[in-house]
This record gives C-alpha cells, sequence and structure tokens, in this order.
C-alpha cells in the first residue's frame, strides 16, 4: 500500500520537499495555512546576492508542484498525535488526516520590530522594517517617506532581534547582513545622490558572492558602514530619526540624523513550529528552534521515528540553503518509507 | 548552705562564657558606633524610646508576633520556644526564691532546682495560696516549650504547614546547636520525672506521673539514671551556651540590641557600622526569604538568598555570585521578620568588593538648563522606550504644563545603576552633575518616568523640591481637571515595580490613574507582595534564560485574572514583559494618552 507524507508548510522548503518527494513516486500532502504557498519568498521582491526577481524562483518552485502533490491551502492544523501506525492530523476544518510520516517545514517568522522599542518601529513615522523595504520595492512605485519625499539620506540598522541578549535571541540571523546590503545598493539605484549608512555589529558575508556584493556597495555605491549598535533613536520635529550609535572602530558615541531608518529584522520561531513540535515531542533548543537528532550528519532527522525538519524551523536559512535541505529531507523520507 | 554538685558546672561555666560574650560583643558594637548614633544611643537610653524598645522586644523576641502574622504554626512554634523558655527561668527563679534555704541562690539553682528539693509539697507558700501551684505551672510551661519541639520536628517534614516550601540548608554549628537546644528540654522532663519517681514527690502532673511509671520499670537505679540525666542537661545547656556565639542563635542577642538601636533611631550607612554587623547578627536563619526569592524558587538559584547571603557576610565568606546574584528586589527585606535590611546590605558588601572605575566623567556636558517650574526627566530606561515620552510629551501638552524636558537631548544616568553595582563615590559624581542641572533650572517639581530614578533622587540628591513619579503626577493633573478623559473598558493588570512598590512606597497613586482609564483586575501577588519583572539592573552574573525564567513567573502571575492589557510604571519592566507577554504592554502614561479625547 503507498504511503502517505504530509508536508506542513509550503514555503521554500515545503515546496521543495513535495516536489521531491513525488519525484521519487511518494504520495505527498502538502499543507499550508495561508491561502497560497511560498511563504515569505512572496513578500520578497529582488533577490540576493544577484538582485534577481524573487518571483524567478517562486514560479519555479509552483512549476514542480503542478500535478504532482496534492496541495491544501487553508488548512490550519489543530493537533498532531502519533498513532500506533504513523501519524494522525486534525485539521481545523474537521477532517482528519492519517499519514506514515511527516515533515515539519513550518519555517520563521520575523523579528517583531516593536519589541525593540528603543528603535521606534510603530511610534516614528519614518523607521521601517527590511520586510516593508522590500514591500515598497516590490509595489514598484518610489521609496519615499511618511511624509512623501524622497529620502535622501538612509540608515540600515543591522541585528534588529538577532545577536540580542536583551531580546533574548544570541544567536545571527545570517541573511539579514546580505539583504540589508543588497536593500541599500537598491536605495542607491533610485536615489544615487543619497546618503546610505549601515549600522552593523559584524558583516557577516558568508556565502558566494557576497563578499563581492559589499565590495561593490563600498566602491560602486558609496555606502558607508559604521561598526556599531544602535543605542536608541528619537524623532525630530520634521519626523526625521536621530539615532545614537557608538562608533566601535572609533570609540566615539555618534547621533546621526536619517531620513528613513531601516531595521534589518532576523528570524525568530514562529509560535505554530513550537506548537506542533511540543505536540509531537521534538526537542527544542536554548534558542526555541528546533534540534535535529544530529546537526552534522542527521540534521533531518528528529527523536521522533517518522518525523523529519528541513528549513527555517531549525533555525535562519537563505533560500538556497533551504532548497538544499528539503531536498536532502525529502531522500531521507523516501529512504524511511521503505524500511516501514 | 549552698547547694552545690559537680554537674552544674557545665551549665555554670558555658552560663559565664555565653555572658561574656554577649556583653562583649554589645559593648564592641556600641563603642563601633559612629558618635552621632553614639550620642543616639545614650541619649535613647534614657527616653521614652527605652520602654518602646523593651516592648518590642518583647513582641518580637519572645512573642514572635510578626511570624504569627505569616503564620499561626510557625509562630506559636517560635513563641513556645522562646516564651515558654523565658517564662521557665522566670517561674523557676521565682520558685526557687520562694523554697530558697538560704539569701545565695546561683544561677544554676532554680534550673536544677529539683535536684537539689525534692519535696515542695509542705511550704507555707503553697499551704496558704494554691497548693501545688508551681508544680503546676513548671509542667505546664515545660509542656509549652515541648509542644513547640514538637511543632519543629514536624515542619522538617512537612514545611508546607508552616507556610513554608523549603527550609534553611543549615551549617556544622547551627546543626550541633539545634541538635541541643532539641535535646534539651526532653532531657530536662525526663531528669526532673526520675527525680520525682524517686522521692515519690514534687512534681506535677506530667513529671509526678512519669516518674511514677519510670520507678515501676528502673526501681531503685532510678536515682542513678536522674543523676545522670541531671549531668546530660547541664551538659547539653553548656554545650548551647557555647555553641550560641558561633551559631544562628547568636541572632537572639543580636536581635535585642537591634531592637534598641532602631528604636533609638539609629540606621544603617553606605558603609558598614555597628549597626550593618547588629543586622547581620540578627538574622535567625528562619529561612522566609527562601520562599519569597524567585530566583530560587523560578530560577533554580539556590545559595543566594537572603540568609545565606548574610551568613557569608559574617562568616567572612562572601564571593562573587552571591555577592552580584540577586535582583535587589527587596522581596526578602519585605518578608524577614526581622526586618533585616538584606538589600542594602548587599549593596556595602557590593562596594567593598567591587574595583576601581576608570572613568572620570569629564565627558559629561555642561551646559546649565533654561529656567522651568516644570522639569521632565525621562531617564535613561525610558529613552529606551520612545513610545512612553511621545505619551508624557502628548499629556504635559494638553495639560497646558510650562516644562522643560530636562534630558531630551541625552541622559546623564541619575546614578543608580552604578550604585546597584557598589560603587558609590562614582554615582556621588553623577548625582552631584545632575544635582546642580536641577537646581539651576529653578523648579519646584521634579517629574520623572522611571522609578529608579525616582528612588535615587528621593533618597540620594536631597532636593529642596517636590519629586514625583509621573504616576503621581498625572494624577494630580487628573484630580485638578488639567486632562480630559474618555471612558475605558480595557481590563488590565497592574504591574508594581519594585523601585517604586517596595522601593518607593508608592502603591496608590498608579492604581488610582489606572481605575480613571481602564477596570483593573485582580492580581494574586501584588502591592508589597508584588514579582519582580526579571530585568532588574541589580544583578550581574545570570544568563538571560534565567532572567526569561523570572519573567514567565511574574507574568503568570499578572496575566492571572485574563487581563487584557498588561500595565506598569516602568520602562524597565515594559522592555521586560514586552519581550515575553502575550498581551500589550503599556506604561500607565500610555494608557492615559491612549484616553485623552483626540
Ligand atoms: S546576518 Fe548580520 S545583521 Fe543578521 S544577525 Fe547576523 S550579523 Fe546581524
Ligand atoms: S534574612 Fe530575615 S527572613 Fe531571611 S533568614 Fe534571616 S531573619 Fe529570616
Ligand atoms: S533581593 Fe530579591 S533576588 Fe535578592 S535575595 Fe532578596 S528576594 Fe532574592
Amino acid at each position: 500500500m503507498a504511503k502517505t507524507i504530509v508536508v506542513i508548510g509550503g514555503g521554500v522548503a515545503g515546496m521543495t520537499a513535495a516536489s521531491r518527494l513525488a519525484d521519487l513516486g511518494e504520495k505527498v500532502i502538502l499543507l499550508e495555512r495561508e491561502d497560497q504557498t511560498g511563504g515569505h519568498l512572496r513578500q520578497w521582491d529582488r533577490l540576493f546576492p544577484n538582485r534577481r526577481p524573487g518571483y524567478e524562483v517562486l514560479d519555479f518552485l509552483m512549476e514542480n508542484l503542478e500535478h504532482k502533490v496534492d496541495v491544501r491551502c487553508n488548512q490550519g492544523i489543530s493537533s498532531v498525535s502519533q498513532q500506533p501506525s504513523g501519524f494522525s492530523l486534525e485539521l481545523e476544518a474537521g477532517e482528519s488526516l492519517p499519514c506514515d510520516a511527516l515533515l515539519l517545514a513550518t519555517g520563521f517568522d520575523l523579528f517583531d520590530a516593536h519589541k525593540k522599542e528603543e528603535y521606534g518601529y510603530g511610534i516614528y513615522d519614518n523607521v521601517i522594517t527590511s520586510a516593508d523595504l522590500e514591500m515598497m520595492f516590490r509595489s514598484g512605485q518610489k521609496i519615499t517617506t511618511r511624509q512623501g519625499d524622497a529620502p535622501s539620506r538612509v540608515g540600515f540598522v543591522h541585528c534588529v532581534g538577532s545577536r540580542d541578549e536583551k531580546v533574548g535571541n544570541l544567536y545571527c540571523s545570517k541573511v539579514c547582513c546580505v539583504t540589508g546590503v543588497k536593500q541599500a545598493i537598491e536605495i542607491k539605484e533610485q536615489f544615487p545622490g543619497a546618503e546610505v549608512f549601515g549600522f552593523y555589529t559584524d558583516l557577516r558575508m558568508y556565502d558566494r558572492h557576497f563578499e563581492e556584493m559589499y565590495y561593490e556597495a563600498q566602491q560602486k555605491w558609496d555606502i558607508n558602514f559604521l561598526r556599531g549598535r544602535v543605542s536608541e533613536c528619537a524623532e525630530n520635529q520634521d519626523h526625521t530619526i536621530v539615532l545614537k550609535i557608538e562608533d566601535t572602530l572609533t570609540s566615539r558615541p555618534l547621533k546621526m540624523t536619517v531620513d528613513l531608518m531601516v531595521l534589518l529584522v532576523g528570524f525568530v520561531p514562529s509560535p505554530e513550529t513550537l506548537r506542533l513540535a511540543a505536540m509531537l515531542g521534538i526537542v527544542v533548543g536554548e534558542d526555541r528552534f528546533l534540534e535535529p537528532v544530529d546537526e552534522h550528519t542527521r540534521s533531518n532527522f528528529t527523536i521522533q521515528p517518522g518525523v523529519f525538519l528541513a528549513g527555517a524551523s531549525k533555525g535562519p536559512f537563505s533560500i538556497s540553503n533551504a532548497i538544499a535541505d528539503a531536498g536532502e529531507a525529502a531522500l531521507q523520507i523516501h529512504e524511511y518509507l521503505r524500511t516501514l | 548552705m549552698i547547694s552545690f554538685n559537680l554537674f552544674v558546672l557545665p551549665f555554670s561555666l558555658g552560663l559565664i562564657y555565653l555572658l561574656y560574650m554577649i556583653i562583649r560583643w554589645w559593648s564592641i558594637w556600641i563603642r563601633g558606633l559612629p558618635a552621632e548614633d553614639q550620642k543616639k544611643f545614650r541619649t535613647g537610653i534614657f527616653s521614652r524610646n527605652f520602654f518602646s524598645a523593651l516592648k518590642e522586644v518583647f513582641l518580637e523576641s519572645l512573642i514572635h508576633r510578626k511570624m504569627f502574622r505569616r503564620n499561626a504554626l510557625l509562630g506559636y512554634m517560635h513563641m513556645s520556644f522562646a516564651f515558654g523558655w523565658f517564662l521557665l527561668i522566670l517561674c523557676g527563679n521565682i520558685e526557687s526564691r520562694i523554697y530558697s534555704t538560704t539569701h545565695v541562690n546561683p544561677p544554676y539553682y532554680p534550673i536544677f532546682l529539683k535536684f537539689f528539693i525534692h519535696d515542695r509539697t509542705v511550704l507555707w507558700f503553697e499551704i496558704n495560696t494554691v497548693p501545688g501551684f508551681f508544680r503546676f505551672l513548671m509542667d505546664f510551661l515545660l509542656l509549652f516549650v515541648l509542644s513547640g519541639l514538637v511543632l519543629a520536628m514536624v515542619k522538617r517534614g512537612r514545611p508546607k504547614w508552616f507556610g513554608m516550601k523549603r527550609t534553611t540548608h543549615h551549617q556544622l554549628t547551627d546543626k550541633v546547636a539545634l541538635i541541643c537546644l532539641w535535646l534539651i528540654f526532653p532531657v530536662r522532663l525526663i531528669a526532673e520525672s526520675f527525680t520525682d519517681g524517686y522521692y515519690g514527690a514534687g512534681g506535677g502532673f506530667l513529671t509526678q506521673h512519669l516518674g511514677n511509671l519510670m520507678v515501676l520499670i528502673f526501681h531503685e537505679s532510678s536515682r542513678h539514671i536522674a543523676y545522670a540525666l541531671w549531668w546530660a542537661y547541664s551538659l547539653l545547656l553548656g554545650i548551647f551556651f557555647v555553641t550560641l556565639p558561633f551559631s544562628r542563635f547568636w541572632h537572639i542577642p543580636s536581635e535585642v540590641l537591634l531592637i534598641f538601636f532602631r528604636q533609638f533611631g539609629i540606621t544603617a550607612k553606605k558603609s558598614t557600622t555597628s549597626f550593618t554587623e547588629v543586622e547581620i547578627g540578627a538574622c535567625s536563619r528562619c529561612g522566609v526569604c527562601i520562599d519569597v526569592c524567585q530566583l530560587g524558587y523560578a530560577a533554580h538559584i539556590h545559595d543566594i538568598q537572603a540568609v545565606y547571603f548574610l551568613r557569608s557576610v559574617r562568616d567572612e565568606q562572601v564571593n562573587r555570585d552571591i555577592l552580584l546574584r540577586c535582583l535587589v528586589c527587596g522581596r526578602c527585606q519585605e518578608a524577614c521578620p526581622v526586618g533585616i535590611n538584606a538589600d542594602s546590605i548587599r549593596l556595602i558588601e557590593r562596594n567593598m568588593f567591587s574595583g576601581s572605575h576608570a572613568s572620570d566623567f569629564t565627558y559629561l556636558p555642561a551646559d546649565p538648563p533654561q529656567k522651568a517650574p516644570v522639569l521632565y526627566f525621562a531617564g535613561c530606561m525610558t529613552h529606551l522606550t520612545p513610545a512612553i515620552i511621545r505619551a508624557m510629551k502628548g499629556i504635559l501638552k494638553q495639560a497646558g504644563v510650562d516644562y522643560l524636558f530636562l534630558d531630551e537631548k541625552g541622559t546623564v544616568c541619575c546614578g543608580r545603576p552604578i550604585m546597584l553595582s557598589g560603587k558609590y563615590e562614582q554615582a556621588e559624581k553623577l548625582v552631584h552633575f545632575n544635582r546642580e542641572l536641577i537646581l539651576q533650572s529653578g523648579a519646584h517639581t521634579l517629574v520623572t518616568s522611571c522609578p529608579i530614578c525616582f528612588r535615587v533622587f528621593r533618597e540620594e540628591y536631597k532636593l529642596p523640591i517636590r519629586v514625583m513619579h509621573h504616576s503621581q503626577f498625572l494624577l494630580e493633573l487628573i484630580k485638578a481637571g488639567k486632562i480630559p478623559l474618555q471612558a475605558f473598558h480595557r481590563k488590565v493588570a497592574y504591574h508594581d515595580p519594585c523601585d517604586l512598590g517596595r522601593g518607593g512606597q508608592e502603591y496608590d497613586a498608579p492604581r488610582e490613574l489606572l481605575a480613571k482609564v481602564a477596570e483593573l483586575v485582580e492580581v494574586p501577588q501584588d502591592g508589597e507582595d508584588s514579582l519582580c519583572c526579571g530585568g532588574s539592573l541589580g544583578i550581574y552574573t545570570i544568563s538571560s534564560r534565567k532572567r526569561d525564567l523570572i519573567t514567565h513567573d511574574a507574568l503568570r502571575n499578572l496575566t492571572a485574572s485574563q487581563p487584557e492589557v498588561l500595565a506598569t510604571a516602568c520602562p524597565l519592566c515594559k522592555k521586560t514583559f514586552s519581550k515575553h507577554a502575550e498581551i500589550e504592554v503599556l506604561d500607565i502614561a500610555e494608557m492615559v494618552y491612549d484616553a485623552m479625547p483626540e
């Protein structure tokens, strides 16, 4: 009898794993909470490092699903439990779904910038997040301040909600640095005359072409990178933002005014991920991301046989990493099903 | 003829030693007071306060009134030991004087009276008054003490019945003294019983009956057994007296002196004086402070509570962790039946422990401020919560207050954070700096949004003007009709910030204010018993995970009645709670601001 796999989460990792499993001849059901698959990728305009449009990758993933995978959107899960043979999912719609293996590809949430109140998100007009900026880029309109003016000074604040004990997240979110560099360049593309600053702790240009892009940002686009953490900011009468920062390379406290301040928000585990993990008895790490059995050699396995992990429920992932990880997860599941 | 037997020696020598120690230390402590306090002490002795002190000694050291307030069983246990023993000594003394055949009445005489006088049935006093009065009384008192002993044993196994979860982890000397104390009274009971039984007279309802029974079993050897027991009784007393100065029971003489000090108006200083030493000695290691400490029950840190901290100071065993791992939340001193200010002592110790600080603060800006009748000082923490500043600005504008935002462009710290680390001298520079600014402005009122600043402004700045937390100031404005408010019906739980509540003794203004804009729901532990949010600036060496545990503990308490909003009056609490709360967290200023019509 054909085995059934349920993939929970229709983001990059979930879509990839589902189509791979279907290619391997497995029967896959992909459950997505929202009304369409695509996850965070849908919110993104252009991708680092080459600034290609995000929809190209999205279309590729969507096409791969077509005709092969049973995709069910708007499917919230009310509970999941282990059964003598496999698992049973109770869907919010009332249906109950038995399966033999589960893949948690539930992804992440973006850090809620309101929690870093000292940066004034939601309080000052011209403080936005990297996700907001990406949506502005996607809308195709020119970037403006809330007052409708073209910004002449823009600051990017790195590590918002990451590498920050004060908000309880010690980990690095890995991709916000490169996102910040990409977005800074995109601002300069629109406003070549604008002054653009990046306030960073360390610049983590870890992958291929990243360092080159950072180099380009400085050489070609004249973007200023200042090492130091923004401690707090305030709003001027004219709705510009004064930010306080210590330049740790020169050990001087600085004050600077910008027209637009962009918060590079990091990854946090989604409450949904944690809820499912609790129901399935999956180990959650100190950082509240899910813990695989072995982070090097069995990174898609959990301590529960039949429950697998892929993508950003395990921590910050880039798109390319998520795709690779999900492909591996598909292979592991395929092999696991043959042992049943 | 003086009654004497060799066995009275351990008791007598022990007693002499103990008295010597008490007199020695009391005089060291009194002479070690700073000059001004010595003067207070000298005038105090001849004032009415002397009698108030005596009364307090009676109520606290003997009756243990505060223990009773905590838990009746716990109070009774302490009282039966202290007051019961005291009455035994007092009545025994009277009894021995009545029966004494000489004028010499050495201290051991009443203690071992039954050994020396077997038959007390025929004396004039009892014939003329109540027959068997003393025999009954002394047995009754002994029973009273023994009931406390039984409870003390029960407490080991069932601390919950006494309102406690954890009990103190004791040292060797404490254990030795405790075992002696526990054995003293049962041994006395049996010694007396054997004697009474053997001589067939002299005992009360308890000792006589028990004694008669013993004699039935042991016959003639009862006399020797009795003698051995009298030796044991004396030895136990002697050992107890000798170990007392080195054990927790040293708290008894210390507390008595502490009560006198306090009644004479003597207080703790910024560095150790005798007063602090007496406070440290006065800790009875009752362990009441253990259960209230969130670091213990919520964050699993069990070795830093006030009881252990004070013990480490007394034993000169203070270490970094015990000093620095403390929220300085004041919960333990609020609960302490002896009223020991463990937080201040910890800061004094931190001061001695902390190294020097390189900065001379010359970078501080020095522009004189403008003149204004009212000053608003947001504080560093409030600069991290701009929504509070926005609210305050909005309200003050609406109310037409003529004010100057003293630290709008930047903050010189109020000094409390560095004070919490024990660096008083450095803090003094910040205090001086801000104080000058405040005075130069000519303001009559200083308003701050931060309870940390509020507390230090009031306690350390010695300002000749009104110092108010914004909850107090806003309430005043509302009462004066300066802020129009819309009716609002959100269910709100209020969190008392440590430095505003226990630290600043302001519990009512925020509640009164909130009641005008929202519906307050019940919070199980609030007011003096409110919990620390976990964001404390006073703790240095714990992980953020442990802090999170404390925050979650506080949140559990605050959200018990399912509020829609969590309101607090401190920017630090707000930030700390926002990290984990599932409901909205707002400062009371924001709540007022939101309730103002557009
Ligand atoms: S990737 Fe960069 S911005 Fe993001 S958390 Fe890491 S260091 Fe900070
Ligand atoms: S500090 Fe107070 S509450 Fe704690 S053990 Fe000592 S006397 Fe008891
Ligand atoms: S001040 Fe608070 S944290 Fe420190 S010992 Fe007392 S109760 Fe515990």
